[in-house]
């Protein structure tokens, strides 16, 4: 049976990318433990609309652990602490206590400027498979499927690094606000992958290229990202990236 | 030059510098570890590399693997730091993942540094430098490595700071040698582990045996011949 | 009533497609860089026709309203896609494909459209492992497949569980190369407003910059919209909290017909609703019903212990349980379609029989399973759907919770059905074009392909068959002879009064300074639908249905508060436009399921039941597609238009499930 709990609520308030930003404080009074953690916030919102305010703004979509959209970095953790390590979505009030504070911050990142409040600008995330995260293949009738065999383990490892959602958890945890696991994660997929071999090394240079360009920083292997991966994507992701990278670099 | 223009060049060139300094720091443990047997087979080693332009040459090699691993640190962290924006978390909680090392290389380094400094001082400007500078009285002196390992770690203060050093320098590169393999690409599922745990023991053992010179000249310099 | 004209190609069935190809109208190269084309959607659909016809040389204009073309619901999909490959050699073709389809949609879909559908699929699954969709594979190297309801045959290929995000992503990395290559510009964070319409073609789409709030105006030589279903009209359900029929309702209000609004899928295994504060309904996947047994207690008294929470699912012993799917249907047991499911598990909480607080839930009972093949084994099938579930509910259905006499029993999941799909939607011909000239729509958004009912792993196919292999042919021969005309100027007075009259309302919407939030009055209109044109509809319920509409469109129009301003960005804003034309939607369904005087698929009226509470079709009077017009004002009602079906091949049949 569910039950309620009562607790502090700090939540981030910020107009835009220049304003400074400051946080709201509430208390949370009797939220059933087995409302979702935005269903939490739609609450506040309730409340907020109620009294005439305007809402606390964030990102939000399926509700599933899927599109990556949410993106709150609650008590220190990107997503806060979930237990199979899902997205914000996925977390429930029951991980909470009564009592506690509840701190929940935008994704703080010099590549993801805030738009408002807890919502930010992933637009880099786009612009870095524009520059090479795909193979060149035109619509229209490529050979048959099983014209290309693969081995199961080399599907199997793709599908790992392919379940990326992009959500930015990686970026926002670094502390050098690096890209390094989300490119390394789309390189890998293709690198493991016969399609993508012919355009392997074009692609780990323009991806890094359009990576550097954006701002983001550069990885030093702290582990954070893998860490709080909603997707269990590992640094061995960024290994290959590195090993792709260095060796098309020595070929030219 | 992508070695000095990409995130993963400037990267490469960090590794690669660190690399080869482990494997200075490697053979410097084990001529010291000579000391503890010989203090005449010491000071043949301290004096023909004293002697020895091509030691000299590498020195100037050493010197410039230092001091790019050393700025590189320096532009990487400002870069690191532009990226990561102005403004900051108000909780954070860092994960059980998360080596405390990784994220403190550059004060490490910084430690190391300073300790560097201070070892260059006491023994390299003393033994190397006044040979090279043709001081023909402590030039003689300079040949008795010994004697500069005696009269400095008969200071505890000097001791002390040494063993401090010692395990910042241990810290940074337990960190620091899977980082470079990852670096560089010789990483992945199976093997991360395993370069942790070969990283870490090479590590400590090249450490220890440093340390253990500090150790044994501070507490019993009588006892060694 | 407009005279419809579907366009089907003469010819044999499955010939159409063929003959059609060979005998459009094409643009030639030069002429398709002075061709503009707006894409409105980034899903499955949007994003392959947007990349598809960036490839092809038409200059697109990509629209989404999230923060990446990657986000769009379609990545949410789980089981799989269909194609007629026969890989496992188990008798599939194109045709049998073509006959499950339309037999799983109760034979109201159109025989030509969803043969095309069948014979693209095989590109389909090609074209993605090119892209390099990591589709799953046996240890030869060849792809794998799964069987899925409604077929005999396996011909499901998947990505794990995240198909739909393996195949979106592909869509979505064809749609980046175009972008990257200035073929396509993408708009991410806009919303359409309006599609302009000039001397009757529609020529380009207001749209709504959701982080400025402003109004920008585009202009094109022909429109997609590729804009999903409207499912969230019923506010709970699995879509996406962004899903919205706006852009589709607004081309209705233009002059779209709207077809088959009430054929609406409810999904029988969703995590059930556990609150009022609830925004959001789970799917659990489909497959569970493989190996779990659905059950409500037989005794009205426990099922009153439950709904008080003084006794837990597993305190019933084996005697008292009353696995109604199995008792009902012994053929296909726990296994029947998604409709059939989920109406029977309607019927026995109608009774009194639910089992959680609300009295809106059934069981779904792994305890038999666990003891006859291993919790591992168990495990390894849906480990991470247990998962989800414990998650989102705290129970863990694979914990043994006590053993009596020898027999084992495991605490079970409870489950509700759900809105999941939308087979409804924007009337187009065969050429995915709707009724106003230039104006297409593809994927869930059009109405097409699945009849009253959609098989699992269709939606997939049919969102990529529309946007990689139907829409780039058909909108050349439409775009044929459009080269001619100049680039039109967005400062015609057809894109003013348009922008003007979005803007009209966005002020109207602002001024209304009630009390009521977005939230509150949309979780009105489902707790309505929900209840008189949700699972069971009769012809009083559907009435009554109507008028509380009615006074919904009263409230909102009175009574909703939006705070903020209407510049910059303001989500409460963008959330009433929806909610003003999720009632409209509302309406749509409920006029269309009150004149359709029988049950077939999605759609089931309690009048038109065999003895046995079975769906009944009416061959005789309903044999047709119910295409809706739009009257001028929101509050005058739709007039109907009839597009009679017309079937060549198939023999129309009634559906069997119990033997």
């Amino acid at each position: 049976m569910a039950k309620n709990i009562s607790f502090t609520l700090k939540y981030w308030k910020q107009n835009g990318p220049k304003d400074k930003g400051h946080f709201d404080t509430r208390e949370m009074k009797n939220i059933p433990d087995d409302t979702s953690f935005l269903e939490m916030l739609d609450i506040l919102n309730e409340e907020l609309i109620e009294e005439g305010q305007e809402p606390f703004v964030f990102d939000h979509d399926c509700r599933e652990g899927i599109c990556g959209m949410c993106s709150l970095y609650i008590n220190g953790t990107p997503h806060g602490k979930t237990a199979t390590g899902a997205t914000t979505c996925q977390l429930y009030m029951r991980r909470f206590k009564d009592g506690d504070v509840i701190t929940v911050e935008p994704w703080r990142s010099a590549a993801f400027p805030v738009i408002k409040d807890c919502m930010v600008d992933r637009s880099a995330f786009d612009k870095i498979i524009q520059a090479g995260g795909y193979t060149s293949v035109r619509t229209g009738q490529p050979q048959d499927a099983n014209a290309i065999l693969i081995p199961k383990q080399n599907a199997d490892e793709a599908m790992d690094c392919a379940t990326c959602i992009g959500c930015g958890a990686c970026v926002a945890a670094c502390k050098n606000g690096s890209a390094m696991l989300f490119v390394s994660s789309k390189v890998s997929q293709l690198a493991l992958l016969p399609q993508g071999r012919p355009e392997a090394a074009k692609r780990a240079k323009a991806m890094v290229a359009r990576m550097d360009e954006l701002g983001f920083g550069n990885c030093t292997n702290t582990r954070a990202c893998e860490a709080v991966c909603p997707k269990n994507e590992t640094i061995a992701n960024i290994a290959r990236l590195n090993r792709e990278y260095i060796s098309a670099k020595l070929k030219d | 030059m992508w070695l000095t223009n990409s995130s993963i060049g400037k990267k490469v060139l960090m590794s690669v510098t660190g690399v080869a300094l482990i494997l200075f720091l490697t053979f410097h443990a084990c001529m010291n570890l000579v000391a503890l047997f010989s203090g005449d087979s010491y000071n043949e080693i301290c004096a023909f590399l004293g002697a020895n332009w091509y030691a000299v040459a590498a020195t100037a090699v050493l010197a410039a693997l230092v001091v790019l691993h050393f700025v590189y640190a320096f532009v990487l962290t400002i870069q690191n730091r532009k990226a990561r924006g102005a403004s900051r978390y108000a909780v954070t909680d860092k994960p059980e993942k998360v080596e405390w090392a990784s994220q403190n290389m550059l004060v490490l380094g910084i430690i190391v540094i300073l300790g560097l400094l201070l070892h260059l001082y006491n023994f390299w400007y003393n033994m190397m430098f006044t040979e090279l500078a043709y001081d023909e009285v402590a030039a003689i002196d300079a040949k008795d490595g010994m004697k500069f390992i005696r009269e400095t770690f008969a200071c505890p203060v000097y001791s002390i700071l040494y063993i401090v050093w010692l395990v910042a320098l241990w810290f940074h590169l337990s960190h620091g040698f899977w980082s470079a393999l990852q670096t560089l690409g010789l990483n992945g599922k199976t093997w991360f582990c395993r370069w942790r745990t070969i990283g870490n023991i090479y590590v400590s053992v090249v450490i220890l045996m440093f340390i253990a010179v500090v150790v044994a000249f501070a507490l019993c310099p009588t006892c060694i011949a | 009533m407009a005279t419809i004209n579907s366009r089907i190609p003469e010819g044999p069935v499955a010939e159409k497609w063929t003959n059609y190809k060979a005998h459009q109208r094409l643009v030639n190269p030069k002429n398709k860089l002075k061709l503009d084309v707006i894409v409105v959607g980034t899903g499955l659909a949007g994003a392959s026709a947007a990349a598809s016809l960036g490839e092809m040389g038409f200059n697109v204009y990509n629209f989404c309203i999230q923060d990446s073309p990657r986000r769009a619901h379609s990545i949410a999909a789980q089981g799989g896609i269909n194609a007629a490959k026969n890989y496992q050699n188990d008798g599939d073709s194109v045709y049998r494909l073509f006959y499950d389809t339309v037999k799983g949609g109760d034979y109201r879909a159109r025989e030509a459209n969803v043969y095309r559908l069948a014979e693209v699929s095989n590109n389909i699954i090609d074209q993605c492992v090119a892209q390099g969709v990591p589709f799953a594979r046996e240890y030869g190297g060849m792809l794998a497949n799964r069987s899925f309801g409604g077929a005999q045959v396996s011909r499901t290929f998947y990505a794990k569980g995240q198909t739909g995000q393996q195949l979106l992503l592909g869509a979505y990395s064809a749609l980046s190369r175009m972008v990257e290559a200035g073929k396509v510009k993408l708009y991410t964070r806009y919303e359409m407003e309006d599609v302009v319409i000039v001397e009757g073609r529609a020529r380009g789409i207001i749209a709504k910059n959701l982080v400025t709030g402003k109004l920008e105006r585009f202009s094109a030589n022909a429109v997609v919209i590729a804009t999903g279903g409207y499912g969230n009209t019923y506010f709970l359900s699995t879509n996406a909290m962004g899903c919205n029929c706006t852009a589709a309702i607004q081309c209705y209000r233009k002059g779209a017909m709207f077809a088959n609004p009430s054929y609406v899928q409810i999904h029988p295994t969703c995590i059930p609703v556990h609150g009022d504060k609830q925004s959001k309904l789970t799917l659990m996947s489909e497959s569970l019903r493989n190996d779990g047994r659905i059950w409500v207690p037989k005794d009205i008294e426990d099922a009153k212990k439950l709904q008080r929470g003084e006794i837990k699912g597993s305190d019933i012993p084996e005697d008292k349980r009353d696995y109604y799917l199995e008792r009902r249907y012994p053929a296909f047991g726990n296994l029947v379609p998604r409709d059939v499911a989920s109406r029977a598990a309607k019927e026995r909480c109608d009774k009194g029989f639910g089992v959680n607080n609300t009295g809106l839930a059934v069981f779904l009972d792994f305890s038999e399973s666990i003891q006859r093949l291993g919790i591992d084994e168990i495990r390894q099938r849906y480990g991470n759907l247990f998962d989800m579930y414990e998650e989102i509910t705290d129970v863990n259905p694979g914990e043994l919770a006590k053993t009596v006499d020898g027999v084992e029993y495991y605490n079970p999941m409870m489950i509700f059905p759900a809105i999941h799909y939308t087979m409804g939607g924007v009337w187009v011909d065969y050429e995915l074009q709707t009724s106003i000239p230039g104006l297409f729509a593809i994927g869930e958004c059009n109405f097409s392909d699945h009849g009253a009912n959609r098989l699992g792993a269709s939606a997939l196919m049919q969102g990529l068959a529309d946007g990689y292999f139907v829409l780039p042919y058909t909108i050349q021969n439409y775009l044929a002879d459009q080269a001619i005309w100049p680039r039109l100027s967005v400062d015609l007075p057809e894109f003013k009064k348009a922008e003007e009259g979005v803007q009209a309302e966005i002020d109207r919407i602002m001024n209304i300074k009630g009390k009521r939030s977005v939230d509150s009055i949309h979780k009105e209109l489902g707790h309505i639908m929900w209840e008189h044109v949700g699972m069971g509809r009769t012809k009083a319920g559907l009435e009554e249905g109507l008028k509380l509409l009615k006074n919904i469109r009263k409230e909102f129009n009175e009574n909703l508060f939006v705070p903020g301003s209407k510049e910059g960005l303001n989500v409460e804003l963008d959330k009433a436009i929806h909610l003003r034309d999720f009632i409209l939607m509302g309406e749509l369904i409920a006029n269309d399921a009150l004149h359709r005087e029988e049950s077939c698929g999605g759609h089931f009226r309690e009048e038109h039941q065999t003895e046995e509470g079975e769906a009944k079709r009416d061959d005789q009077n309903f044999f047709y597609v119910g295409c809706w017009e739009y009257q001028g004002n929101d509050d005058t009602a739709p007039v109907l238009s009839k597009e009679p079906l017309e079937y060549e091949i198939i023999k129309v049949q009634t559906r069997n499930y119990k033997n």
